[in-house]
């Protein structure tokens, strides 16, 4: 299967580990990746944070960029959230319908990893191995805006070597929130310091999730505290085999 | 947009919709007391566990969540005709209907109605709506005393303090905060009184008793109004709202104009819904109606005041009038992970939380509460706990945005984020100018030490006060590829 790769801009610029796994991952599998150079960014921080008329040419240009492809994959629930959820509200605010039913069709066939993984590509086990103990915060934006479910903790239960053990108070937010962890620093650190502490009950040596967004607040806060945990994109760790990281 | 322009909103130096401080400043003081955030954590955990565990029982509930939203929508829909209609039936049962454009008038009308009875003293109930215009203020510049009968606003009123939640407005006290209230307020109290919750409603039921028997006048606010017959309702779980709504011989029920419902069938879906989101409860403990005036039985001078106060602006904005279907029923409150750590107080109006977020700056105007729709981290929990299918998080995306459009359009100077936001968007919207930024944003590299940058200049030291941050890799994700597929896209 041809499948195109948004990487998001965030992965893009400061967690290119995440693209390269993702594009590992699907290769292992037997598909073909392609980069879409013409990408950019959702807009997703712009749209949060009030800025729509700003993101407008955010949008148009997603959608330009991955309208001819039948298969878009991202590393990141929020940045899925927000095209499936936002780029169609965004056009119609200004309004341009024309573009926002091109943005709901783009929307359609645009996919979270775990998503791709489990509805599009009916795999559970992709054949990983990863031998460590591993704890899985369930981001908002994939758990309420994308109803992943349990699809990443399935995906995580078939990789071998991997010691999953459960989050308390996992569906709780972070914190993070975007532009919310500048404007509300202080009530944003308040929640990172209860997610830190249900993430250090469980003694896991990684913290994953499906958003690299929310994975660099906590790891900000767990490696400020020198806790020794790290935390590490879900794309990671299923592209890691035995033959040594990404395959 | 610019219907909303010009459209009156709740005024400015009466009542209690607006803070002090902008909500991360207020929050910050919040955050600080180790109490508080013991009480709440306590209080919301115990409640959200009882929430989930009624809702669980009910199979056909997200059934009977999209028939409360439908029921308020077409309500708000033609909100003018059922509110007519309501007026028409309260007034051809004995009842007298006025009308309020906002908190001032609201005032003048209730404290004319309680002169005119010759009451010095009035018992209350119900008193969130009361308490959005500063009704008790109004009634004791003119020398009536108002008594809170609810226990928890009776705690927030004795102890000179303000409400943290829709529910339980003294959620940010605990057992031991209260008995000292009751010691050194009520004067009437038994020295040895313990904090036994049992031992302090002892105490406030003393109290009050006395209070109930002596009042002439009930002041009430309202859950629901039925247009098709008139009924008014009050939902409480101790029955001193009972004692308000049926003593005295005046009542006088003041309510947002949202809260009406079309049919007294209607009610059936809210008195579901209600219990469970809010107390946990399957089933309301204390539902009192009653509809215009019953000879020889209860209030005989019956009023409803009917209040806009920033109403009608909400209505005015169709993505914005969802914030008017809220029953008050607080389950967002108790799910969101924001609230619970800052308080009530920190929203600086009688509406905290995710609803308030979005209520409170439709009434005043979104200036006079700009930073309350930032309050949150749109996680979500808010949605899916409404049992009138609210879409928070969207509100408050779409009053940002309107916020953000407001300032522009009054041509304010522009501020730091939005040169920010405006460069952001032009470099972003080109993949070349993007991947220039991309290459100048790798300098963050001499900052770092051992891979992790620790401290940046503003705005950005927000973010490392608390976290570290990874420095930027030698390559970016793009710049990768095209070393490692120059063959393809």
């Amino acid at each position: 299967m041809r499948i195109a790769l948004f990487i998001t801009c965030l992965a893009d610029t400061l967690f290119p580990d995440v693209g390269k796994s993702t594009t590992a991952l699907l290769e292992r599998l037997g598909h073909r990746v392609e980069f879409p150079h013409a990408q950019t960014c959702c807009g997703q921080m712009h749209i949060n944070t009030g800025y729509q008329r700003e993101a407008l040419p955010l949008v148009r240009r997603f959608v330009e960029t991955f309208e001819p492809y039948d298969v878009i994959v991202a590393p990141s629930g929020s940045c899925v959230g927000s095209i499936r959820h936002q780029h169609a509200m965004v056009a119609r605010r200004h309004p341009d319908e024309k573009l926002a039913r091109r943005a709901e069709a783009v929307a359609e066939r645009t996919h979270e990893l775990s998503q791709l993984l489990v509805d599009v590509l009916r795999m559970e086990d992709v054949g990983a191995y990863y031998p460590h103990r591993v704890t899985y915060h369930p981001t908002c934006h994939s758990l309420r805006l994308l109803r992943v479910g349990d699809r990443p903790l399935r995906l995580l239960r078939h990789v071998a070597g991997l010691d999953l053990v459960e989050l308390p108070e996992a569906e709780v937010c972070c914190g993070f929130g975007g532009t919310f962890a500048l404007k509300n620093a202080d009530t944003s650190t308040a929640m990172l310091a209860d997610k830190m502490r249900n993430v250090l009950s469980t003694r896991a040596e990684v913290c994953t999730a499906g958003d690299s967004s929310c994975l660099m607040h906590i790891g900000g806060g767990l490696s400020r505290l020198r806790t020794g945990v790290r935390t590490v994109h879900l794309a990671e760790i299923l592209a890691s085999t035995r033959d040594g990281d990404r395959g | 947009m610019t219907a909303f322009l010009g459209m009156p909103t709740a005024p400015r130096g009466v009542g209690h919709l607006r803070g002090s401080d902008p909500f991360p400043v207020a929050a910050r003081r919040a955050l600080a007391d180790s109490q508080l955030r013991r009480n709440l954590s306590k209080a919301t955990t115990t409640i959200r566990a009882k929430r989930a565990a009624v809702v669980a029982e009910v199979p056909d509930w997200e059934q009977l969540r999209e028939a409360g939203r439908a029921i308020k929508a077409e309500t708000m829909r033609h909100l003018d005709r059922y509110l007519e209609q309501l007026e028409a039936q309260v007034e051809a049962r004995g009842g007298t209907v006025h009308w309020a454009r906002d908190a001032i008038e609201a005032n003048e009308i209730v404290t004319g109605l309680v002169r005119a009875e010759g009451a010095t003293e009035a018992v209350k109930v119900k008193s969130i709506t009361t308490d959005e215009i500063g009704l008790n203020d109004a009634l004791a510049a003119a020398g009536i005393a108002a008594y809170e009968t609810d226990l928890a606003e009776l705690i927030v009123q004795l102890g000179h303090d303000r409400p943290s939640h829709i529910l339980v407005p003294a959620i940010h006290r605990n057992r031991a905060e209260i008995r000292e209230i009751f010691l050194r307020e009520m004067g009437d109290v038994d020295p040895a009184l313990t904090d036994d919750p049992a031992a302090l409603a002892e105490a406030a039921r003393l109290h009050l008793r006395r209070k109930f028997l002596s009042a002439t006048v009930g002041i009430s606010g309202a859950n629901f109004a039925i247009a098709e017959t008139g009924t008014l309702c009050v939902v409480e779980s101790e029955g001193n709202g009972r004692m308000c709504l049926t003593l005295p011989q005046t009542l006088i029920t003041v309510m947002g104009i949202e809260k009406v419902i079309p049919a007294w069938r209607d009610l059936g879906v809210f008195l579901q819904l209600l219990p469970r989101s809010s107390t946990g409860e399957r089933m309301n403990p204390y539902t009192s109606m009653w509809t215009g005036v019953t000879p020889g039985d209860g209030p005989q001078n019956v009023h409803l005041v009917l209040l806009d106060n920033g109403r009608t602006a909400a209505l005015a904005d169709e993505t914005g009038r969802q914030a008017l279907y809220c029953i008050r029923c607080s389950a967002c409150l108790n799910v969101c992970p924001v609230y619970e750590r800052a308080g009530g107080h920190a929203y600086g109006s009688v509406y905290p939380g995710p609803i308030g977020a979005v209520l409170s700056p439709q009434l005043t105007g979104i200036e006079d509460n700009a930073s309350l729709p930032y309050a949150s981290s749109l996680c979500g929990a808010c949605y899916d706990a409404c049992p009138v299918k609210i879409d928070i998080p969207s509100l408050l995306v779409h009053l940002r945005a309107r916020h953000v459009d407001e300032a522009r359009r009054a041509r304010r100077l522009p501020s730091a984020e939005a040169v920010t936001m405006a460069a952001a968007s032009w470099v972003m919207a080109d993949p070349g100018r993007y991947a220039a930024a991309q290459r100048a944003a790798r300098s963050g590299r001499a900052l770092s030490r051992g891979g992790r940058i620790r401290a940046l200049p503003p705005p950005l030291s927000a973010w490392t006060r608390a976290r570290d941050l990874p420095a930027p890799p030698a390559a970016t994700f793009r710049e990768w590829w095209r070393s490692e597929h120059r063959d393809r896209p």
